[in-house]
């Protein structure tokens, strides 16, 4: 199988379609299962109680709002590189999710802010950098509605999401590096090589199984709206006709 | 169950951040999903248009 087909926009349309489909199905029997340890399973927390339930969605949102961050960048770098097509829609999808998932871990974040620390909001590095980071994905999603050459949208875009790479180290490491208000890492590599984590063994798991929820959730969601990017853009290739002719005959 | 939903006096903390989070990703889903749709009639629509012109 030569895998490099599946970069042509055409041969992926199909093929984008299919994934999408598996991965929301995946997605909502993981978010299921998540969900369901979330509440039902996990203990309550010895020091936060009840409260403490909102790290489940919280931590993965706040982990997804970063690595889909730097999958973007990645995307972006390659569009640049090797001028593909795909690859600059392919980070263009990404945006908007990762958007999203920014917002979700502020929110969560205050809501969990107000009841453990007194305050929904404050002006800390690790809440300040993520703020940041909200504020790159939504710069770049405005650069691209604002440039009409898609070409050129794409490679100020691409330039944009490469500069603010540098942010996501800083919104990781905050913590470590400032005096925070904000709790150190949830899980960590320790000093002698194996993983660390400040919770019970049932807590990490359904962190993870929701972490992977999300990351199912944000494939599923980006490959559908990079068809829809594709369509727009190849709206007058040979093949988009035919497939819109054999959908008309239907 | 009543004890449930409380969650220890942080209930409106723990369902505000959940349903928050579930209203964004089901409105994000619908979204992309119409995009697509209506995205793919609307080229239809062009494309006999144009046909019927030629």
């Amino acid at each position: 199988m030569n895998l490099f087909k599946y970069s042509a926009p055409s041969t992926f349309y199909p093929l984008a379609g299919k994934l999408a489909r598996g991965f929301a199905i995946v997605s909502v029997l993981l978010l299921v299962v998540g969900l369901y340890m979330s509440f039902f399973v996990a203990p309550t927390d010895y020091k936060q109680g009840e409260g403490y339930r909102i790290m489940f969605i919280h931590v993965p949102a706040a982990w997804m709002s970063m690595f889909i961050y730097l999958v973007m960048a990645g995307w972006a770098a390659a569009g640049m590189i090797w001028n593909t097509r795909l690859s600059s829609m392919m980070a263009s999808s990404l945006a908007p999710t990762g958007a999203i998932f920014t917002f979700i871990a502020l929110w969560t974040g205050a809501l969990w802010g107000k009841p453990m620390w007194g305050a929904w909001w404050v002006w800390d590095a690790r809440l300040t950098s993520e703020l940041i980071l909200l504020f790159l994905y939504i710069g770049y999603m405005a650069l691209e509605s604002a440039i009409d050459d898609p070409r050129r949208a794409s490679r100020a875009c691409g330039l944009l999401a490469l500069v603010g790479v540098i942010n996501v180290p800083i919104i990781y490491y905050s913590v470590q590096w400032w005096n925070t208000l904000h709790q150190g890492a949830s899980i960590k590599m320790s000093e002698s090589g194996g993983v660390e984590a400040s919770m019970t063994e049932i807590m990490l798991w359904t962190m993870l199984i929701m972490t992977f929820a999300c990351w199912f959730y944000t494939i599923a969601v980006a490959l559908t709206r990079v068809r829809s990017i594709i369509l727009e853009r190849e709206s007058n290739s040979v093949w988009v006709k035919q497939m819109l002719q054999q959908q008309g005959e239907k | 169950m009543a004890e449930w939903f409380a969650m220890g006096g942080h209930g409106f903390y723990v369902w505000g951040s959940y349903a928050v989070s579930a209203l964004f990703m089901v409105v994000e889903t619908i979204l992309v999903v119409r995009q697509k749709r209506t995205l793919l009639q609307r080229l239809g629509r062009m494309m006999r248009m144009n046909s019927e012109v030629d």
